[in-house]
């Protein structure tokens, strides 16, 4: 390469986001190159994870049956914990069992990242690992390139496509984004179990490829604004916790301890049995949802992915998809760009058009009173489990007292309790959050 | 002075490696593969000696296709050229050995550096075994290297102390930790590497010498007695040292 | 079956690895014979020392050229013993001299050597060898096919057995030719450590420290605690690059592989670097502050606290048991 030779778009960051933005740019002839600070793409990418796939089955049709994907959901699961019991709504269709299989698979990040980068490299990418982009080259307020670590070479391109996930503090750099509130920041840890894929189907009660998706509220996670989460992978469940750091730290709770405490919780633990934890790791999800939404595009430069905070954190938990659709998002803008030979902010603000048509931007409107709702009603996962819990419990506790007798007495508890109207204002409350 | 650098593509030492359906072999779809850690010595060691002495250095690699990953990041290091040996059959090292020697028959070398083990069959052989297939003189495991004209003067390490030897060039060494640092690619090293292109030499297939019978997990060790917390502990740690495992 | 084993020794002393690879050889020659060669300076005078522990015979090689060791010498005059003695197996101790010999030997014979293994048999007459791989994550049975099978063993893999005095062996020199120019890598110096270090591969004992010990003075604290044991003091990969330790310090991967009776663990995380130089120990203690280190989950005895109080009450407590 000659010093003076320069991409039409460099990414930075092999992740979803990211690689399917260079994904998309390459099949359109576009030069791109993607810099991912991780020795291979997925080294240090941590998900729980359920991978949507509407996007991705986009880019590479039937992508199942070469991508190592874990297992495709067809049952799911939520659930309260209480302190010692447990409320679930459980959910299964042999409809998921049909291609495309509801778009809902487990993955392995280190392996999924890792692959769709190869497909990406196939389709004309260039990818370099081990590199991590330190800074963004400004010039007269344009983002023109990018300078790396090791080595501090510098790298022009046309247009930078950040990709770079949650810390993002070139997003930072430039402006775009302000440090993080950690009230839309959530921490999430979580353990790779490994388990015999016997063992994994008889106590999920799932059978050949088929898998399970748990999402735990109220005890999983202390009552706190978060969940817990259990997924079969194929020889793995991947668990863990995840709240809003602004929470722990209020609660002064250690999301480890969290961990362990869902793990030994008497609905969690027969899951767990006998497993060895293969790995383990914690990371941030940006929850701030639609109202935190940063400015995305300036002159050369689109923000991607969780970078851009296009996470919908409602109990769908879905992150992967909206990186992709991004990302994709992008590509389609720096092909329009490239074509017209502008790639000012005026011109790559189509991107935020796109978004706003798409999915995207649509169910994060949707869902951006839920967290509202839930942070200023904490009461709703710290207690209604308990006691739902409690008046279950009554109710179904065999005793020679009249049945009527017990209803009535239910009725009564769950009046000094929670009280009719509360639940209904709550109730309502939610449901107006979620339209 | 031109220097060739054999080198090898491995599972990333941190990997967990795990048996493969047939037994004999590991599973390596999930498994990270990397430049062997002591070939990163030895490619360092060969670019400095370079950019002393000027010439060029050539990368060596058998193995399969894959393989082009490692010449790969030895050419982002700053290596010129880079050969691959293309097998993907499984040679026992002495006929590896052979395989490479004829493969350096045709490259102009004035000196050979190997990495002193490779990371995943752990046999630190091959450099050995090369310079004998070679007939050249050979220095292991050395951790020091002076190159004086038509000699060299190396250090290597053994129990008792630290030996220099003097050898006649050409000669084969094989790289220890504390050699050097081995620098890290550089985006432009890295950019340029991807461009380059590396010579294809086939490999001719031939038996192995060694038959691998059973390949198996060690028995792992379950340890995890917290005896207890700070200096209060010692007495009891000392007693069960003493009593329960008679090591003291 | 006939073993032949490659005794190393330096001036006059035998290596503890060439005894246990004389153990290894005269269980493997079971009822046949084993036959020792010793070469190099104080070859002859060394001999009969060698006879307690199993050779029927012992060769041994002196030469102008063979003073010190070189590998293109060693190779001839090893290769001149094989070539009388047709053996089924030759046996080499996998110490430094004889990693740097086996493979050259193997080469000049035109035969695979089976390298640091761990177990030793015959398998349908032919050499069958245990050996870890991956850095001891996965253990290979291996067999050569070619004779002799030619294999190096792993120091402290093998136990060396207790000598025989009462054991006779007929010791007789060995000649063998080497032309002035045969020998082109020679060593011309050797610094020998310090008087009274044990070799860490060879040491019953092995105390190390880690990142945790924070500075080359703090381990004065190890090496007092090694001393009161009479063990060698070993390092993790941190504390060798922090340049607290030299290169030859370093226990793990890209360190030494030490197999001791007890290995004590001091400020060391246990990277699966790390315990792939030391989880074949008999016993190993561990000293972390951190409960989650992983260094505990392979520990048979840990200790949650700080070095800095621990070992030197530790060092006390063992004085006191003296
Ligand atoms: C515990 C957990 C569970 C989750 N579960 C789900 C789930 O079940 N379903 C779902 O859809 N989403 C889930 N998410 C969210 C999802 O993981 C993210 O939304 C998604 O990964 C975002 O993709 P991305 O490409 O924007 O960023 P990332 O996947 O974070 O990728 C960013 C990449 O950029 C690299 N990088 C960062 N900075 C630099 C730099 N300066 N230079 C070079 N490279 C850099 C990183 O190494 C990384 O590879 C979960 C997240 C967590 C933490
Ligand atoms: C290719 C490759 C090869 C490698 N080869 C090796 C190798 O051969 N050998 C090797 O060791 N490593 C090797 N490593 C490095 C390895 O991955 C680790 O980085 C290294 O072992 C860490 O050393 P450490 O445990 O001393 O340091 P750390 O991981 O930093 O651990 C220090 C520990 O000390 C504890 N501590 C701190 N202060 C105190 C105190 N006052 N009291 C008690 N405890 C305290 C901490 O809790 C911590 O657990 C290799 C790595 C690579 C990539
Ligand atoms: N397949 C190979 N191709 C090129 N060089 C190799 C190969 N295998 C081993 N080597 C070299 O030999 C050294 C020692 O390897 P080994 O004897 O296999 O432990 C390595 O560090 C490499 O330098």
């Amino acid at each position: 390469m000659s010093d003076s030779e320069k991409f039409d778009c460099l990414v930075v960051g092999a992740g979803p986001a990211g690689i399917s933005a260079a994904l998309a740019l390459a099949r359109a002839g576009i030069q791109v190159a993607v810099l991912e600070r991780g020795e291979y793409p997925g080294a240090k990418n941590v998900m729980g994870g359920i991978l949507f796939t509407t996007v991705l089955n986009k880019l590479l049709p039937e992508f199942w049956k070469q991508a190592p994907v874990e297992r495709h959901v067809t049952q799911r699961r939520f659930s309260m914990l209480s302190r010692d019991g447990e409320v679930a709504l459980d959910f299964r269709t042999g409809a998921y069992n049909e291609p495309p299989y509801n778009h809902t698979w487990t993955v392995l990040r280190s392996k999924f990242d890792r692959w769709f980068a190869e497909q990406a490299e196939a389709a004309g990418v260039m990818i370099v690992p081990g590199m991590m982009v330190s800074e963004l080259l400004v010039e007269n307020g344009k983002v023109v390139g990018v300078k790396t670590e090791p080595g501090g070479d510098e790298l022009r391109s046309d247009v930078v496509i950040s990709a770079e996930g949650v810390n993002s503090f070139l997003a930072e750099q430039v402006g775009l984004r302000r440090p993080h509130d950690p009230r839309h920041m959530a921490v999430a840890v979580k353990e790779v179990i490994a388990l015999p894929a016997s063992v994994i189907e008889d106590r999920f009660r799932i059978s050949g490829d088929e898998g399970s998706a748990w999402e735990v509220f109220g005890q999983a996670v202390q009552g706190t604004f978060g969940s817990g989460f259990v997924y079969t992978n194929k020889d793995s469940i991947s668990i863990g916790v995840g709240s809003t750091i602004h929470d722990m730290t209020r609660h002064r709770l250690n999301p480890n301890e969290v961990l362990e405490q869902f793990k030994r919780h008497p609905a969690i633990r027969p899951l767990v049995r006998g497993g060895e934890t293969l790995e383990y790791a914690a990371h941030m999800i940006p929850e701030g949802g639609f109202t935190h939404l940063p400015r995305m595009v300036m002159d050369g430069l689109i923000l991607t992915g969780d970078a851009a905070g296009l996470v919908n954190a409602s109990h769908y938990h879905e992150g992967s998809n909206l990186a992709m659709a991004s990302g994709l998002y992008a590509a389609e803008t720096v092909v329009e760009a490239k074509r017209r030979g502008d790639f000012s902010a005026a011109t790559l603000s189509q991107y935020a058009n796109k978004l706003e048509h798409s999915f995207v931007l649509q169910d994060l409107r949707k869902f951006q009173r839920v967290s509202a709702y839930f942070n200023e009603n904490p009461h709703t996962l710290r207690d209604y489990p308990d006691v739902m819990v409690r008046l279950l419990s009554d109710y179904f506790t065999v005793s020679e007292k009249p049945k009527a007798e017990i209803e009535k007495e239910v009725i009564r508890k769950f009046r000094s309790e929670i009280g009719v109207l509360n639940l209904v204002k709550d109730v309502f409350k939610i449901g107006r959050a979620m339209r | 002075m031109n220097i060739l650098v054999c080198v090898k593509h491995v599972p990333d030492t941190e990997a967990a490696v795990k048996i493969a359906a047939d037994g004999k072999s590991i599973q390596t779809q999930d498994v990270n593969f990397v430049l062997n850690p002591y070939d990163e010595y030895a490619v360092e060691e060969a670019l400095r000696l370079r950019e002393a002495r000027g010439g060029e250095v050539t990368l060596l690699s058998a193995g399969p296709e894959e393989a082009k990953k490692s010449l790969r990041t030895g050419l982002a290091m700053g290596a010129d050229k880079a050969v691959h040996l293309v097998c993907a059959h499984r040679h026992d090292t002495l006929t590896l050995a052979r395989a490479l020697a004829a493969a350096a028959g045709q490259i102009p070398f004035d000196l050979i550096l190997c990495g002193k083990q490779a990371v995943d069959d752990d046999e630190a052989q091959l450099g050995v075994m090369l310079a004998e297939a070679l007939s050249l003189p050979s220095v292991s495991a050395i951790v020091k290297l002076e190159v004086l004209d038509g000699k060299a003067v190396a250090r290597r390490e053994v129990e008792s102390g630290l030996e220099v030897v003097e050898t006649s060039l050409p000669a084969v060494f094989t790289a220890q930790k504390g050699l050097n640092d081995p620098r890290y690619p550089s985006l432009k090293g890295i950019m340029m590497a991807k461009q380059k292109k590396i010579e294809e030499i086939a490999c001719a297939q031939s038996d192995s010498q060694v038959e691998i019978l059973d390949l198996a997990y060690p028995k792992s060790r379950s340890g995890g007695k917290i005896v207890g917390q700070g200096a209060a502990a010692v007495p009891e740690l000392v007693r069960l040292l003493h009593e329960e495992a008679k090591v003291l | 079956m006939k073993v032949l084993v490659f005794a190393e020794q330096r001036e006059g002393e035998f290596r503890k690895a060439a005894l246990e690879a004389c153990g290894a050889g005269r269980r493997l020659a079971e009822g046949g014979e084993l036959v020792g060669v010793v070469i190099g300076r104080g070859a002859s005078a060394a001999a009969p020392k060698l006879a307690a522990y199993g050779p029927d015979r012992i060769l041994t090689v002196e030469h102008p050229q063979l003073e010190l060791y070189s590998t293109e010498g060693y190779t001839t005059a090893l290769e001149a013993a094989i070539k009388q003695e047709q053996p089924d197996a030759v046996l080499i101790a996998g110490t430094a001299t004889g990693r740097d010999l086996g493979p050259r030997l193997g080469a000049r014979l035109g035969v695979p050597v089976l390298a640091d293994v761990i177990n030793l048999s015959w398998n349908e007459g032919k050499l069958a060898a245990v050996r870890p791989i991956y850095a001891g994550k996965l253990h290979l049975s291996v067999r050569s096919q070619a004779q002799p099978g030619v294999a190096t063993t792993r120091p402290k893999a093998f136990p060396a057995g207790a000598p025989d005095p009462g054991r006779q062996a007929q010791i007789s020199p060995l000649e063998v030719e080497l032309a002035p120019d045969a020998i082109r890598a020679r060593v011309t110096q050797m610094h020998s450590e310090a008087e009274g270090t044990i070799e860490l591969t060879e040491a019953d004992i092995v105390v190390s420290g880690g990142r945790g010990l924070k500075s080359h003075e703090n381990f004065k604290l190890l090496e007092e605690l090694a001393r009161t044991l009479g063990a060698a003091v070993g390092a993790s990969r941190a504390a060798v690059d922090s340049g607290w330790r030299t290169h030859g310090d370093q226990v793990g991967q890209t360190g030494k592989v030490v197999s001791p009776t007890l290995y004590i663990a001091c400020g060391i995380s246990g990277a699966i670097q790390h315990l792939a130089g030391m989880t074949s120990s008999k016993v190993i203690v561990a000293i972390n502050k951190d409960p989650e280190a992983p260094i505990f989950k392979i520990a048979d005895y840990g200790i949650v606290g700080d070095v800095f109080e621990v070992v030197p009450a530790l060092t006390e407590a063992i004085k006191a048991m003296k």
